[in-house]
């Protein structure tokens, strides 16, 4: 089971005074709760455990159920998700030829996991399976974009290109 | 073309509609009528087939889970759930091919690959209802390999340890949970991942959890039990230093005996007396005893607020699983709900003062252990403001269950046992004390002392039909003295929490008389479905009728006994007139009464 980061939102965050507004567009309506969580996810970048505090209470339901639905759809995220995100090819061609090298450059350069989204929410770094283009090792992708043949002295050109 | 049976239709058919609708169908070769509106499994069950069953618990809703009760219908690809699927006219159902067997078979396979199988280690071993299956459908433990769940133990809560690794998924405790109106449980996560527990991986302690062992007590397996406190008594009885006294609350006498082999109904109050002794306990007091207590603080209690206006409604507060779903759920309420202590919490204030005092004793070296139908009882006796001097009240709680398992290891043949009295002065009681351990008996005993005291005259009749049954909620209005006084009895959170949302509403108004616009002056809750009887710390039952037939045997041990209004209990007195001092005076509050404490809904 996924250890789950503990996020602490300020009460006054406005992002909660536009949650509440949603809730009472759906009529504080529990069945309409897969909407609403849809919605707090695209206000809040995920589903934070104080969001689905939030919802559950205002729409009558226990928080395990909310819980229950939030792990359940593999669209809603139970941790933050950056605003770019770089997947690095770990395919057979790309780790032999440098791979690995552009991932620890990458880690270590952005402060941050495999997996894990960096403090600012700018960058989210993917450890990827083979990519499909493997003639072009090693690779990197940012939001689709594919950078071929990379190498770790090219990377802070590439990432200054995404803010 | 084969004779229909009419089978007989027994309590499926009552529960259903008495002016039944009857369908006619085949069940494995036999044509038989079955009422309309029942599943498959009831249809077979009452045919004589006992189709095998894991997620379904006949006290909650259905849910399709484990697929352990496959049957084959006629011109379906796919085998069916029996406890979901409805019968029909013309239907040809088989439930004892050889694809049904061996699909069963794999099912339950399935669930042991993921199952531990130290099974010699688990306190639900011999009562396991997965052990069983295995046994019934002939499973081979070892035919597939899983990895089993590394979710650790979570032993946060004072009353329940909840183990991942057994769990089986069905949901049960889930369901119990939601019809309780915590949802502190919940499934989470998908495929192999799924997990059942609290939102957030937390732990009970963490949650709005009540402690009211529903949860406990539909688990097929070992994966929620009560905390076992067996442990610590054995300790305690075993050191000389230690002074260890017991009380047994009411509708443990009605139960204990199931557990230990007697059939439901058996009344053991004489022989569990004479078990207690032979553990070891240097005295065995009665909780009826401070039932009665309960009784006269909480009646007085209730003129005064009728008296001074409020505030009203006043709730009983003897059920501890329903005073924390207050604190969570209901905070507004708890200026309402009575301040006396349970009686569990008022005999274990008077065991370590008064008894201590007559009896020379050091309080200190008192060890203090009841036996109660409940789980949240153990959370109770662990709340700080109970007890005084940093001295808690009752050291150690036990449920009926673990009582029957200490009972069992020192080898006690209760059914052979010679009877015996609890001992004076904490164990004499009154018939209004023996009902307590039923829905809708806390306000049956209140009502016959309340009565008295304001009219001066004794009621006609001592039962009140109104407040006896099974329905969730049941009221009754009554006459003092030209005062009406409305009072409603509520059983299973569920059914509290949509009484307590009726009542925010403003639900009915009320009859004229002394309530100001409220409508009810005393509403008895109790935690679990049918009281006492039904608490999350009794001998486990699939069978609903069971709970009655404890109740019975508490019904007939008020009506047997000579006196049956708690406020004439002659050592209730005594210890009024010569120790406690004025009933709700100042020694009486500071011993007998408590406070709440607004908690956060989770
Ligand atoms: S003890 Fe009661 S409230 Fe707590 S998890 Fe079990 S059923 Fe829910
Ligand atoms: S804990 Fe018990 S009741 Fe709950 S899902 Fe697991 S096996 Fe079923
Ligand atoms: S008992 Fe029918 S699906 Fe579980």
């Amino acid at each position: 089971m996924p250890v789950l980061p503990a996020e602490c939102l300020e009460e006054s965050d406005p992002r909660f005074a536009r949650l509440d507004e949603v809730i009472e567009r759906y009529g504080r309506n529990p069945s309409a709760l897969i909407q609403v969580l849809h919605e707090a996810q695209k206000l809040f970048g995920y589903l934070p455990e104080q969001v689905q505090m939030r919802v559950a209470r205002r729409l009558g339901l226990p928080v395990s159920h909310v819980f229950g639905v939030s792990t359940f759809y593999a669209l809603f995220s139970l941790r933050p998700v950056g605003r770019h995100r770089i997947q690095v090819c770990m395919g057979t061609a790309c780790y032999v030829k440098g791979g690995e090298q552009l991932l620890a450059d990458l880690q270590e350069r952005l402060g941050v996991g495999i997996g894990e989204t960096t403090a600012d929410g700018r960058f989210e770094l993917q450890a990827a399976r083979c990519l499909g283009c493997c003639g072009l090792s090693p690779v990197i992708t940012v939001d689709g974009d594919v950078y071929a043949e990379c190498k770790p002295r090219l990377l802070p050109a590439i990432l200054k290109k995404y803010d | 073309m084969a004779v229909t049976e009419r089978l007989p239709l027994g309590r499926v058919a009552e529960e259903v509609r008495p002016e039944v609708e009857l369908v006619t169908l085949t069940i494995d070769g036999r044509v038989v009528q079955v009422p309309a509106g029942i599943t498959l499994l009831e249809a077979a069950r009452l045919a004589g087939m006992r189709i095998p069953t894991l997620c379904h618990h006949p006290a909650l809703p259905p849910e399709g889970a484990c697929r352990v009760c496959l049957v084959e219908v006629e011109g379906r690809s796919n085998l069916v759930p029996s406890c979901q699927f409805p019968v029909a006219d013309g239907l040809r159902v088989r439930t004892n091919s050889p694809v049904v067997r061996e699909a069963r078979r794999t099912v339950v396979e399935l669930l042991l690959a993921r199952h531990p199988h130290d099974c010699l280690g688990c306190v639900r071993n011999g009562s396991c209802e997965l052990q069983e299956l295995a046994r019934q459908v002939g499973a081979d433990p070892d035919r597939f390999q899983g990895q089993p769940s590394s979710v650790p133990v979570d032993d946060s809560s004072p009353a329940l340890v909840r183990d991942p690794a057994r769990c089986i998924l069905c949901g049960r405790c889930v369901r119990a949970c939601s019809l309780q109106a915590v949802g502190a449980l919940g499934y989470a996560y998908r495929g192999l991942a799924t997990t059942v527990g609290p939102a957030f991986s937390h732990r009970l302690a963490e949650v709005s959890c009540v402690a009211c062992g529903q949860c406990a007590s539909v688990c097929p397996v070992g994966a929620i039990v009560e905390r076992d406190d067996t442990a610590r008594v054995w300790e305690a009885l075993a050191d000389p230093a230690r002074y260890v006294v017991v009380q047994v609350a009411p509708a443990v006498r009605a139960s204990l005996g199931e557990a230990l082999g007697l059939p439901p109904g058996t009344p053991v109050t004489g022989k569990l007396v004479t078990a207690l002794r032979r553990l070891g306990f240097r005295q065995v007091f009665d909780t009826e005893f401070t039932a009665d207590l309960t009784i006269v603080e909480e009646a007085n209690e209730f003129l005064h607020r009728l008296a001074e206006g409020g505030p009203l409604p006043m709730f009983t507060s003897c059920s501890a699983g329903w005073v924390k779903f207050c604190e969570h759920f209901f905070p507004s309420r708890l200026p309402q709900v009575s301040t006396c202590k349970s009686p569990q919490q008022m005999m274990g204030a008077l065991v370590k003062t008064y008894f201590a005092e007559v009896q020379q004793v050091d309080p200190d070296s008192i060890f203090s252990v009841s036996v109660m139908p409940c789980t949240a009882k153990k959370l109770e006796a662990a709340r700080p403001e109970m007890g005084g001097g940093g001295r808690r009240d009752v050291d150690a709680v036990l449920t009926t269950r673990e009582l029957a398992r200490m009972i069992r290891e020192a080898g006690l043949d209760l059914a052979a046992l010679p009877e015996d009295r609890f001992d004076p002065p904490l164990g004499a009681a009154t018939g209004a004390a023996s009902v307590f351990g039923v829905t809708g008996g806390v306000m049956e005993a209140a009502l016959r002392t309340v009565y008295e005291w304001v009219t001066g005259s004794e009621l006609g009749t001592l039962e009140f039909a109104a407040l006896r049954g099974w329905e969730g909620v049941r009221e009754a209005t009554i006459h003092l003295d030209g005062q009406r006084v409305r009072v409603a009895v509520v059983h299973g959170l569920g059914n509290a929490a949509r009484f307590l949302r009726a009542l925010e509403e403003g639900a009915p108004s009320p009859a004229e008389g002394p309530g100001q616009g409220r409508p009810y002056h005393f509403v008895e809750i109790m935690a679990c479905p049918g009281g006492c009887v039904g608490g999350g710390g009794q001998p486990y039952a699939l069978d609903p009728e069971v709970k009655r037939a404890r109740a019975a045997v508490l019904y007939r041990e008020d009506s047997s006994r000579r006196l049956r209004l708690s406020h004439r209990n002659p050592t209730v007195q005594w210890l009024y007139r010569h120790w406690l001092g004025e009933v709700g005076g100042e020694k009486a509050h500071r011993l007998l009464h408590t406070t709440y404490q607004p908690r956060e809904p989770y």
